[in-house]
């Protein structure tokens, strides 16, 4: 029973960070940043999200080691491949001028 | 410790086994995941990327819109609690728990799609379709309605496929592990939103 209540908890902290990082991010919004810093720092704190939910909530913690290396790298890869192109999103407003 | 993982890891992988220690539902929705992941990864690369270097891009998102939107994450994110708590019942083999569990998780799921469909109705009003916005650049329009418009499909089928899971369960037709299924698959919705909530609505903030 211990070891249940002790389970279940981990849930409802996790649902608070979540809630926080939340908060957080709206109150990040309506400060004066340039449009690639706030991207940044929105999309590292939703990746964070992202990995609680992912850990927990998910359950890839609790599972075996293989399962997380099958699916979280060809995730990871995909994207930075992505991201590649991203780049040229900051300098196409200056290109050619 | 890890001479007996290589040891498992050997047996598990020699056939006649799982070799990831789940299900095969269960593995066959972490690779819909894993796909459906790319997909939004895709349009949110694509919003983004739209949402940087479009120097006239709309910022229509006022204090009441942001204020919806963060209640809607709230929603999505308390249905993925009563979702991992209906896992945890239904595991322990309580029926009546689990359903009344997924029923919250539904609540959240309908609530989201009430919200969300106001806040479109919002910008509808306004002008906006999928090809302008009385406001700058037209592919705000296109893109927003994609990458909403897509999320919304993915909670709508959502809820459906958890008010199958209640009613089978609660009947005895289906097992824990199909109820740790749909449980994936809700979580991934969450996931998603927690992504679209920042890109879309906290990066387009009216009057920033």
């Amino acid at each position: 029973m211990s070891t249940e209540t002790h389970s279940n908890r981990i849930f409802y902290v996790v649902w608070s960070a979540l809630l926080i990082i939340t908060i957080v991010e709206v109150a990040l919004a309506y400060r004066q940043f340039s449009v690639a810093m706030m991207l940044t720092i929105l999309l590292g704190l939703s990746l964070v999200k992202a990995g609680l939910i992912v850990a927990y909530f998910m359950h890839l913690r609790y599972e075996k080691l293989s399962l997380t290396l099958t699916l979280i790298p060809a995730v990871v890869i995909c994207i930075a491949l992505l991201g590649i192109f991203f780049l040229d999103s900051l300098r196409i407003l200056t290109l050619g001028t | 410790m890890s001479e007996v993982r290589t040891e498992t890891t050997l047996a598990d992988w020699g056939g006649g086994r799982t070799p990831y220690g789940i299900g095969s539902k269960t593995l066959g929705m972490w690779l819909f995941i894993l796909s459906d992941s790319l997909t939004f990864s895709a349009l949110l690369v694509a919003y983004s990327y739209l949402r940087v270097s479009s120097p006239n891009w709309p910022m229509p998102f006022e204090w009441h819109s942001i204020v919806l939107s963060s209640v809607m994450t709230f929603c999505l994110l308390s249905s993925s609690l009563t979702m991992v708590m209906a896992v945890l019942a239904s595991k322990k083999g309580d029926r009546r728990k689990t359903v009344f569990w997924l029923g919250g998780t539904i609540l959240g799921g309908v609530l989201f799609i009430i919200l969300h469909t106001y806040e479109w109705l919002t910008l509808i009003d306004g002008g906006v379709t999928p090809f302008s916005n009385p406001w700058g650049s037209p592919l705000f329009g296109a893109s927003f309605f994609a990458l909403t418009g897509l999320h919304m499909t993915h909670v709508t089928l959502g809820v459906i496929y958890l008010a199958v899971i209640a009613c089978g369960f609660g009947k005895g037709k289906f097992s824990a592990e199909d109820v740790e299924v749909s449980g994936l698959y809700w979580h991934f919705v969450d996931l998603v939103w927690m992504f679209i909530f920042p890109l879309v609505y906290l990066l387009s903030i009216s009057g920033m």
